[in-house]
């Protein structure tokens, strides 16, 4: 971390921040990516024959350090790059103080070095940028300090990638030679060489933005942005606006551009044909592009259709290379923990209540099969630490399993009864909504920054006595739990107050007792069901917090938002325990894993990642999304996940294979709820069209047919079958779907605001 | 949604004339062209920048439509200081004014008076937020119920029932049958999975529970004897959406209803049939095309037949037959097509009993009453062409009548009526197509016995239309009056004499459009809105443009701008200092 020493620098440096944890967990930061093409920066310091341009950052570089007292490395350099003395102390007129003071270890001075750095790039934006020496020496300096500068890729250093320039008057001339070239290339490989044109056109684009040819940029765009696959259209949006070099610095899609490479995957015989084209063409420019800021994942074998592709692609920066996905995921589900269950008492509920004692035989034989397997795709038992079972939560186990013997059988002849629970006078207002398991309480947030819990059985909501009152209360009485509560509270709903900022994300605990809620306020609150105060503020995204989840067991849970950063928390800890980052854009949605072992993100970068609590690697990137994912879904038995965005469309994905199997076509608008059934046959979506939509997931997942080569390259070949999957449409009265929920008997519950 | 949709559009930048006039607001006079170039550059870009932002909110706010404060949290996102007090009673709060060849924006503040605003009365309290629990589908059907939509839009019953055989779109056709499926609906969607076959999608006609009993709740209300039962149940008819799957029933109900009661000349029912009628007409979400071959045999039985009530000589069926003769013309002019010439049906149908009237003296006066009646409903050119020709033999006819020795009393009143109706109608038509002046002679020789009494009812006519000069269409409204409404003056009993003169109450159509549907969720008009509202769907330019503005007008407002050269810089800075 960037040590925060000078006061005004707070800025810079928390900028800093944020772009250094964007850079770690995407894994193709641009400092390793000193590719032989790019000679610039990786070469130089091992050849002193270089052009006059390394000298001069070489010098540079001497610079700097001798200004930063570091003058061992100062010694090392001039040697390694065999330098005299005096060659460098001439350009260097404030030089009186170097060499003398302590010598500090490099790498331990990192975070002083950076904050300076900091200091150095911010004088930058006024002085122009396009004169060599800054800009040359900001950038070696990430070269040359990997421990601090590379983490840290600032906002110069990846515009200066941009530096390198040709005649801007030839660039729709190689772009359109390019295209012609992939126009007639083969069928098979048209589609595959086709990808290239999005990448090159945003980073040619930025290229002449860059250097100043704003007539030139503005001609390109026009000429060519046509061209462009349409899910690409809203990020064109944002480039087009950036019409200055001005522009540049700040802007956050820029900087996704330019921090993560572009990935694309290529056959190899394309790849080749693309290669050797460029090389008979001495086309340079393209070639320079394509090396520096794409990642090209070649594969053997055979090229991919048009269809496949699209399938695939429409994520900020590429598809997930292929090796991001090879890690194993443990997606089977704990074993549940044995639990006696009253079989007599049971008995005789189910004979008084309903006279069907039948029931008893089955569900005792598949809960003895259930917990003597082990399931080997899950994780240990004791992967990561659980918090230990309550009597109360035993209790509500066995509740569940009650309830779940008189669990509807669904299948699509069977479709679930949806009660649809509309929230009226909201005026817009609406912004979150969660149940509890056992669908007993409802709570709703608000844009007023109020949280609302609302109790759906006639069981009121009644807080518990004040401290005072609860030591006159006789604590050796078996009604304790009743006494301690008290009657004049009791209400129907109750309004949580503490937020200062619409509330986005709401999240009840599973045992019923506390609440989590996410705001625009950065603030992550947890408040207590029991006595319906604020317990905690969990404060660590300093911007607003899309979403929140408690883990189906408790205790943990997982934050996202604007500063595209995943936090993990436990309940009992002020400070996050791990930090997913990787997104390119905000986190805007979260979910975790049926077995609490990962957690899964969705963002505006158009993908989704999974990651792994206990080492907080991301295990998984989905990419096929064409839109912000609004909403995510996992299947009871963890292996499956569903998706959706707000182009209207839901993906299904292999969660172990890390494989998208199916594409649910139907809605016209953001979906912002989905649900599987308890048992996974059917998936409930609910979207901004104001509609509830039924699917077939047991036949969705049925009809993929994953062979090795598809399991293993990902080339997933999708039916289009949406229309046979689809089981029912369900309009609402001008209210938008934004929550679904499956009771333990499988009625289906659908939450949303009245707009009249 | 609020952004253009095409990327061309995305590099319209504000005009520098607005740059200058906004200087110009904050007192910074002589701005440089150069200097503006660049501002609104940069200013464009910045918008477009807050604008993207605000979209996250909107749609983490779950909403389609972008608000203020969506704006204020993406600047403060921005770490720039939101706006504050941007309220607006209006949807676009900007006044327009030009002078000197400019044309101008700008936002009107208006001097407040302290006082005024404590001693307005407060503001309603908006009511707090509550939840309500409906089925949306039971077993995967969903109920026919005011919290619902209705089962079938007006749009889809009409391409079925007019364009049968038309292929739907997949998608659409999907939804449909899952939505009006009504417990088909798996059974359909397995059809469709192994079937090659498309068939139509297939309306059940089984009436829940429920259904059956809300049909039999409305029936008895619409012909029992309360009248304020009555009403209610007519005003369900007219506005419930879910109707849908009983109209069949409903149809059957108003044509048997009217084939026994003309035979026992109840007259009282047949106008509560009619009401019905009328009243399923007025559904908006109901399409009647499918039922016009059991309705119009119904209404024009109530326009022609020859006996409506017990004692015609008492009883006002004269209304009656007014009123079904509307209820005609408003259904000719809603359902006539080309494919189905209802329209022509019927007028030759009014001709061909009319004709028959002609050649048989015996023929009743009121159905004769019935015919012209529902020709003349039918509009100018009908009268025109089919009733003028024929007004001099059946004024003889009138005139035999009164002036003849042996009437009885039914056909001189008949008589009486049928003189009436035509000179209403006619006036009207001959007032506008004849050329002044009026002279009586001329009409007698035209018009034979009801000539005077036409010309003096044409130059009422004409004076009338003078009078309200600027209302010339005013006689093809009154012929197609669009909400009749029948009372019934039970007077048969009674007998009074009284009762002669019509009874038509016109309900105010405001009474209509204030009525809230039954049972739907109510939501009270919504209070003054906090803030205005930018957007409504996709790229409408000028809403884009509101956005802008306001930011723009938060930008200028913080009167930073103090020299004009600098002011570029100052722009540049601030976002700087906010990132």
């Amino acid at each position: 971390m960037a040590a925060v020493q000078d006061g005004q620098l707070n800025m810079e440096v928390e900028k800093d921040i944020k772009t250094e944890i964007t850079n770690d967990g995407s894994g193709n930061i641009n400092a390793n990516s000193s590719s032989p093409g790019s000679t610039s920066s990786g070469g130089k310091s091992k050849s002193p024959a270089g052009s006059g341009e390394d000298q001069q950052t070489l010098l540079a570089v001497l610079q700097f350090l001798k200004r930063n007292k570091l003058t061992e490395s100062v010694d090392i350099l001039r040697r390694e790059a065999g330098l005299s003395a005096d060659a460098d102390d001439s350009p260097v007129s404030d030089s009186a103080g170097a060499g003398s003071g302590g010598v500090p270890n490099v790498s331990a001075d990192g975070g002083d070095a950076n904050s300076l750095l900091s200091r150095v790039s911010i004088a930058t934006p006024v002085a122009p940028p396009a004169t060599a020496p800054p800009k040359g020496l900001v950038r070696s300096h990430s070269k040359v300090m990997p421990s601090g500068g590379e983490d840290q890729p600032d906002v110069n250093v990846v515009l200066s990638a941009y530096s390198q320039q040709g005649d801007p008057v030839l660039y729709p001339l190689y772009y359109n030679g390019l295209k012609k070239f992939i126009e007639s290339v083969l069928d098979c490989h048209r589609a595959e060489l086709s990808q290239v044109f999005y990448p090159l056109f945003v980073h040619m684009y930025l290229e002449l933005v860059y250097n100043n040819h704003e007539n030139e940029a503005k001609q390109f765009f026009e000429k060519f942005s046509g061209d462009q696959e349409c899910y690409y259209e809203e990020d064109l949006r944002i480039l087009s606006s950036m019409s200055k070099k001005e522009h540049m610095k700040g802007n956050e899609t820029m900087l996704d551009f330019r921090t993560s490479k572009f990935v694309l995957r290529i056959s190899r015989d394309s790849y080749q044909l693309l290669k050797r084209h460029l090389q008979e063409r001495q086309n340079n420019q393209i070639w320079n592009i394509i090396q520096e800021h794409l990642y090209i994942d070649i594969f053997d074998g055979m090229p991919r259709s048009k269809s496949q592709i699209d399938a695939m692609s429409g994520s900020l920066a590429g598809e997930g290379k292929r090796d991001a996905n090879k890690a194993k995921v443990f997606y089977g589900l704990l074993k549940e923990p044995e639990i006696e269950v009253p079989l007599d008492d049971e008995d005789e509920e189910a004979e008084n209540e309903e006279g069907k004692p039948k029931k008893k035989k089955p569900k005792k034989d598949s809960m003895g099969s259930k917990s003597k397997k082990q399931d080997p795709n899950a994780p240990q038992q004791t992967r990561i630490p659980l918090p230990e079972l309550k009597d109360s939560d035993k209790l509500d186990k066995i509740m569940n399993m009650k309830e779940a013997t008189k669990k509807i059988r669904l299948s699509p002849d069977n479709l679930p009864s949806i009660c649809f629970y509309s929230f009226l006078n909201a005026y817009q207002g609406l912004t979150a909504v969660d149940f509890t398991d056992d669908s007993s309480l409802i709570a709703g947030g608000f844009a007023d920054s109020t949280v609302r819990v609302w109790s759906v059985t006639p069981k009121k909501l009644r807080r518990v006595k004040s401290a005072a009152d609860l030591s006159n209360i006789d604590k050796e009485s078996d009604d304790v739990l009743e006494r301690i509560m008290d009657e004049k509270t009791a209400s129907e709903s109750k309004i949580l107050y503490g937020h200062s900022g619409p509330v986005y994300g709401i999240s009840f605990s599973p045992d019923r007792n506390y609440l989590l809620s996410s705001s625009e306020d950065g603030t992550v609150r947890l408040w207590s069901l029991q006595t319906f105060t604020c317990l905690v503020g969990y404060k660590g995204h300093n911007y607003p917090v899309w979403d929140t989840q408690f883990s189906p067991y408790g205790y943990y849970f997982i934050s996202g938002g604007h500063d595209r950063v995943a936090r993990l928390w436990a309940t009992d800890h002020y400070q996050p325990l791990r930090m997913f980052a990787g997104h390119l854009a905000d986190i805007t949605c979260t979910l975790f894993h049926p077995n609490s072992n990962y957690v899964a993100t969705g963002s505006a970068d158009r993908t989704i990642r999974l990651w792994d609590v206990l080492t907080g690697n991301c295990v998984r990137i989905l990419t096929g999304h064409k839109g912000p994912i609004h909403s995510l879904a996992f299947s009871p038995n963890g292996k499956f996940m569903a998706s959706g965005a707000t182009d209207g469309r839901v993906l299904l994905w292999d969660v172990g294979h890390g494989l998208m199997v199916g594409e649910l076509k139907g809605h016209s608008d953001t979906i912002y709820a989905l649900k599987f059934s308890r048992d996974g046959e059917i998936l409930a979506s609910g979207s901004m069209d104001n509609t509830v939509k039924l699917w077939d997931t047991l036949k969705a997942f049925d009809d993929v047919e994953l062979d090795d080569f598809t399991a293993a390259t990902g080339h997933i070949h999708l039916p289009e079958n949406s229309q046979e999957l689809l089981l029912g449409t369900y309009m609402t009265k001008s209210t938008p779907v934004i929550h679904l929920h499956f009771t333990r008997r499988n009625l289906l519950l659908a939450a949303g605001a009245y707009n009249p | 949604m609020a952004e253009e949709r095409r990327p061309k559009q995305c590099t319209v930048v504000l005009p520098t004339e607005s740059m200058k006039a906004m200087a110009e607001s904050i007192g910074v006079g002589q701005l440089q062209e150069e200097s503006c170039a660049a501002l609104s550059e940069e200013v464009s870009y910045r918008i477009k920048e807050i604008a993207q932002d605000a979209l996250k909110f909107m749609h983490h706010g779950k909403r389609c439509k972008l608000t203020t404060s969506d704006i204020d949290y993406a600047l403060k996102l921005k770490n720039v200081e939101p706006l504050y007090g941007f309220q607006s009673q209006e949807f676009i709060p900007f006044r327009f004014a030009s002078g000197g060849g400019r044309e101008l924006h700008f936002y009107e503040e208006k001097e407040v008076d302290l006082s005024d605003i404590i001693n307005t009365p407060l503001p309603r309290v908006p009511l707090d937020v509550s939840l309500k629990a409906h089925w949306l589908s039971i077993e995967g059907v969903q109920p026919a119920i005011p919290e619902n939509p209705p089962p079938a839009p007006k749009e889809q019953q009409k391409t079925e029932s007019t364009e049968p055989l038309k292929a739907v779109k997949p998608g659409q056709e999907e939804e449909g049958s899952t939505q009006k499926g009504q417990g088909a609906t798996s059974a359909e969607a397995k059809g469709k999975k192994d079937g090659l076959m498309r068939m139509k999608p297939r309306s059940t006609h089984e009436l829940s529970v429920e259904q059956q009993l809300y049909y039999k709740e409305i029936t008895e209300a619409c012909v029992g004897s309360c009248e304020a039962k009555r009403a209610e149940a007519l005003q369900s008819i007219a506005t419930d959406p879910g109707l849908y799957q009983m109209l069949p029933r409903f149809s059957t109900f108003i044509s048997e209803g009217v084939r026994v009661n003309v035979v026992q000349n109840n007259l009282a029912l047949l106008i509560y049939l009619m009401r019905m009628v009328k009243a399923l007409m007025d559904n908006p979400t109901l399409y009647l095309e499918k039922y016009l071959h059991e309705l119009i045999p119904a209404v024009v039985t109530c326009i022609v037949s020859k006996q409506l009530c017990l004692r015609p000589d008492v009883d006002n069926h004269w209304a009656l037959r007014d009123f079904a003769a509307r209820l005609m013309a408003q259904s000719c002019k809603t359902f006539s097509t080309t494919t189905n010439n209802i329209q022509s049906r019927i007028t030759k149908t009014f001709t061909k009993v009319y004709n028959n009237c002609w050649l048989d003296d015996k023929t009743q006066w009121t159905t004769r009453y019935g015919c012209i009646a529902g020709l003349s409903e039918l509009g100018p050119d009908v009268i025109k062409t089919l009733i003028l020709p024929r007004l001099t033999v059946e004024g003889a006819r009138i005139k035999a009548v009164s002036d003849g020795p042996v009437v009885s009393n039914i056909d001189k009143i008949g008589a009486d009526h049928v003189q009436n109706l035509l000179l209403k109608h006619c006036a009207s038509v001959i007032a506008k197509a004849c050329p002044l002046p009026d002279n009586v002679e001329q009409y007698r020789a035209d018009y034979g016995y009801l000539g005077p009494m036409l010309c003096s009812h044409v130059v009422k006519a004409r004076a009338q239309a003078a009078l309200q000069a600027q209302q010339v269409n005013r006689t093809t409204l009154t012929i197609t009056q669009p909400r009749p409404t029948l009372t019934v003056s039970q007077s048969g009993i009674g007998g009074s004499g009284g009762s002669r003169t019509p009874s038509i109450i016109k309900v105010p159509s405001s009474l209509t459009l204030m009525s809230t549907r039954p049972g739907t969720p109510t939501q009270p008009s919504p209070p003054a809105t906090k803030y205005i509202v930018m957007a409504t769907s996709s790229g409408s330019s000028s809403t884009q443009q509101v956005l802008w503005t306001a930011v723009l007008l938060f930008l200028f407002s913080l009167k930073y701008l103090d020299t004009p050269t600098h002011s570029r810089l100052f722009i540049f800075t601030i976002f700087y200092i906010v990132e």
